[in-house]
């Protein structure tokens, strides 16, 4: 179990942040570039020491000014993910692996096969000779995670281990991640800006806004009620259940069905579906989009520049459009509209 | 696996923008043509000969070893310097990093005369070293590697101090994460990264220190087989026979080139 | 109209100029009052000889000034064959002169001065260095000139002759220095026990060292060989400049850096 208070100052910003990642539980530190959420990881790593406060991993203080106590990066037993990997470029995939083994001075033809055995695990036995250079991203990502997690740490941290990948494989890649931090037991950290990433990787959220920690709990109780505008419109994303009932298509529990882009990770999906992904017409629309259903208008409310319009009907859900195109379409409480929304922008993963 | 998204089919090099060929050009020609005139004037039949003469063969493996010499040593204390001015702050480095580079702006000859002031026999150091050991580095082959360096480390740091700047030093964060000590660090990742330059400054210090004539002269002296390295003997044979001298230049550039190209194509080109 | 002078003139002042940098003015007359400059090649060891008898010629010669360029004996003969601007030379020894005179370079070589070499040590001699025998001790840190150069092959002649190095192989030297004024630099330092040069240099160095006599009958006499060079841009000064070297007044200038006469 992580227990963390971090104060620390990183030029203007002075951050304030009180944490706990509990035994086999993933945590998700979310808030926009600029909240301190990668010096809060660096600093819980011991890459940056805290200028107060004190930071604990199952019983064992790691840094704690007021007793000068300090525990060296390399003896902490975190693993680390990193936002672009930083996997080392001249060695092979397989010796990216059996780095952290060799440093704690197992024998190279020991942490050759441990490490071998952890490529196995994550699919990656194809590639172990390979440079990193030559890694796809998902690759990438999964020899950075068997690196971090070789070393048998009880912490895993992730930084932003989603923002290198294009959106095509993204999708793919951040339900085999969802998959593997599962079979990890220790506590993981995982450092976002994006909700859909935090919505589907976590069991817990922290926001962090400005250094300060705004609201923390489960998707369920973030999304119902959103303690901060940036919170409301960080997790004012839609999550609805299904099941599969095709390869691509999600019956719904109103019965409504679905098609999304890709192949279904489970029988039993949930999907993400961000609010400015809806698009509302006053006549049932023709034409590309494959999911549309009709539906009533139950809420009209409006956020700055934008309106969120929240739906009742098949698919409950809210869309986020322009004040103009609510005046075109003239809602109101009532309104009957139809709804549609692409095949893609409907994330799947598995409940 | 999947296809990956960039292979849209690019030019094999970069089209040169407006006049950078022809200054380029000009570029080569000034130091090309200087060699080809020196080729012109170069006395082929007796090559052969002035090569295989004891003062040229004693003075091009002197040269040869101790150019290595004050490569290596220059290897050992530079490139920690280098990583302590690339990674750390304390007071003093912007000096420390000029200091550095003073020995590229001195006239060598004067370099020289300052190493014989802090390390000759009657030097600062050198002076209560000789009385208590009798070790003595003017006159000696020591003295012409300590020349060598002198000149041609301050190459070697600037150079890997600049590649360890540009080095994303995340990746030593990523070691330490691993469990990676210090020295594991440094070794594993830090000089791996920086390998190119360590090469690039390495040859650089080496090429200067083949070629090194002034501070070798005034402080280690000029004695065949202990202290006169090629340039040297190159100075002297212009006083008495052009062409000899023309030949024995021929002979250092010949062996620079023999020891640079590989290297320049292994680890500097492509 | 008025003009005209003014153009003439300008026309003129191009036309010396050019000559004067092109080297191929032979004849060309600078003409009384107008200003005119003539490049003196010397040997290293009359730098500052050369210096106050260039400036004591300017005195004496309004209108002309001097400018001594010195260096290595071999390397100004380089550069004359090379067909570098000048109008004297003045190298160390003969060598050297008799090369430019067989080039056709230069015309009429007066000897002007006269050197000996002289064993100079530091200050205080603290190796207790005595004579020419002193130089086959290997514990002394000894140099001489390289003997590609004229002190360089002075010294070894001088120490055969005195019988210190037989076949002139002279093993206890530590090195053999480019120039004079480099060995004297490692003498001045202390870095070196002992030296052989000319007793000029000796002079020259001041407090820093002490000459030690070395005996007549070992000694050699060196003569310095002056001439005007044939492709002197200005001739007529060229030889003004050798006359006043040879005269009483440039004389006693050279005695003063104790240089003899031939």
């Amino acid at each position: 179990m992580l227990s963390a208070v971090i104060e620390v100052a990183v030029g203007n910003l002075r951050l304030e942040v009180d944490l706990e990642v509990d035994e086999g539980e993933v945590v998700a530190l979310l808030g926009p570039n600029g909240a301190g959420k990668t010096t809060a990881l660096r600093a819980i790593a011991g890459l940056r020491p805290i200028d107060d406060g004190r930071i604990e991993l199952d019983g064992c203080v790691l840094d704690h000014p007021a007793t000068a106590t300090f525990v060296a990066t390399s003896r902490r037993p975190i693993g680390v993910v990193f936002q672009d990997y930083l996997l080392f470029p001249r060695l092979s995939a397989l010796d990216n692996v059996a780095f952290g083994l060799r440093a704690r001075g197992r024998p190279r033809a020991d942490a050759r096969a441990e490490a071998q055995r952890w490529l196995d695990r994550l699919g990656l036995a194809d590639v172990a000779g390979a440079r990193p250079r030559s890694l796809s991203g998902g690759q990438a990502q999964r020899v950075a995670l068997a690196r971090a997690l070789a070393t048998d740490p009880r912490l895993l941290l992730l930084d932003e281990p989603l923002a290198a990948l294009d959106a095509g494989t993204r999708l793919w890649v951040r339900t085999e991640l969802r998959r593997h931090l599962a079979t990890f037991d220790g506590a993981r950290l995982l450092v976002t800006h994006d909700p859909v990433d935090a919505l589907v990787l976590a069991d817990r959220l922290v926001i962090l806004e400005d250094g300060r920690i705004t609201q923390t709990g489960v998707p369920a109780e973030v999304t119902a009620r959103p303690a901060s505008r940036y919170a409301a419109q960080l997790v004012g994303i839609n999550l609805l259940h299904g099941v599969a009932a095709g390869e691509r298509t999600v019956r719904l529990g109103t019965g409504t069905e679905l098609t999304v882009a890709d192949p279904l990770p489970g029988p039993e999906v949930a999907i993400a579906l961000r609010p400015q992904a809806i698009a509302l017409h006053r006549h049932r629309p023709d034409g590309s989009p494959r999911n549309s259903w009709a539906a009533t208008v139950s809420e009209v409310e409006a956020d700055r520049d934008r309106v969120r319009v929240t739906l009742a009907g098949p698919v409950p859900a809210t869309a986020e459009i322009t004040p103009a195109a609510v005046a075109e379409l003239d809602l109101v409480a009532g309104t009957p509209v139809w709804a549609s929304v692409k095949a893609v922008d409907l994330t799947t993963y598995q409940r | 696996m999947k296809p990956r998204v960039g292979q849209r089919r690019r030019p094999r090099s970069a089209r040169a923008p407006w006049l950078i060929g022809p200054l380029a050009a000009l570029a080569v020609a000034y130091i090309a043509v200087p060699f080809v005139a020196l080729l012109q004037r170069a006395p082929w039949t007796n090559l052969g000969e002035a090569v295989r003469q004891p003062v040229v063969t004693d003075a091009l493996r002197l040269s040869l070893v101790t150019a290595f010499a004050a490569t290596g040593f220059s290897l050992l204390v530079g490139i920690p310097l280098a990583w302590v001015l690339a990674r750390t702050r304390f007071p003093g480095r912007s000096a420390t990093r000029a200091l550095i580079t003073l020995p590229m702006v001195l006239p060598p000859v004067v370099g020289g005369a300052a190493l014989l002031f802090a390390f000759g026999r009657q030097g600062m150091l050198g002076g209560p070293v000789a009385t208590a050991t009798g070790f003595l580095l003017p006159f000696s082959v020591w003295g012409v590697v300590a020349a060598n360096t002198f000149v041609a480390m301050p190459f070697l740091v600037v150079t890997v101090e600049a590649g360890l700047r540009a080095a994303d030093a995340r990746y030593e964060d990523a070691a330490a994460t691993l469990g990676a000590s210090r020295g594991m660090i440094f070794w594993r990742v830090t000089v791996p990264h920086a390998a190119p330059s360590i090469i690039a400054g390495a040859v650089l210090c080496w090429a200067r220190a083949l070629g090194e004539f002034g501070a070798t002269v005034t402080f280690a002296g000029n004695l065949q087989g202990r202290t006169q390295t090629m340039p040297l003997a190159v100075f002297l044979a212009l006083e008495t026979d052009r062409e000899a001298a023309i030949a024995l230049s021929l002979v250092l550039i010949a062996v620079s080139l023999a020891v640079l190209l590989p290297l320049r194509d292994r680890w500097l080109g492509t | 109209m008025r003009r005209r002078p003014q153009v003439a003139a300008a026309v003129a002042t191009v036309v010396v100029m050019a000559l004067a940098i092109s080297g191929c003015g032979r004849g060309a007359d600078a003409g009384a009052g107008v200003e005119s400059r003539i490049t003196v090649l010397a040997a290293a060891s009359l730098t500052d000889a050369f210096s106050d008898v260039a400036t004591a010629f300017e005195a004496a010669t309004p209108g002309l000034t001097v400018e001594v360029n010195s260096g290595a004996s071999s390397s100004l003969r380089e550069q004359i064959l090379a067909g570098a601007p000048g109008d004297v030379f003045a190298p160390a020894d003969n060598a050297n002169m008799a090369a430019v005179v067989k080039a056709g370079a230069a015309v009429d070589p007066a000897d002007f001065v006269a050197n000996e070499l002289q064993i100079v040590v530091p200050a205080g001699n603290s190796a207790g260095v005595t004579g020419l025998a002193d130089f086959a001790d290997a514990d002394l840190l000894l140099g001489l000139c390289a003997e590609e150069v004229p002190c360089g092959q002075l010294a070894r002649r001088v120490l055969a002759t005195a019988g210190v190095t037989p076949g002139g192989l002279a093993p206890a030297i530590d090195t053999n220095e480019p120039d004079v004024r480099s060995l004297l630099t490692k003498v001045e330092a202390g870095e070196l026990d002992a030296g052989i040069v000319y007793r000029t240099d000796v002079l020259a160095a001041g407090d820093a060292v002490e000459g030690i006599d070395i005996p007549a009958d070992a000694n050699v006499a060196v003569t310095y060989a002056i001439a005007a060079l044939t492709g002197a841009a200005n001739p007529e000064g060229a030889a003004a400049f050798v006359a006043f070297v040879l005269s009483d007044e440039g004389q006693a200038i050279l005695a003063s850096f104790g240089f003899r006469t031939p």
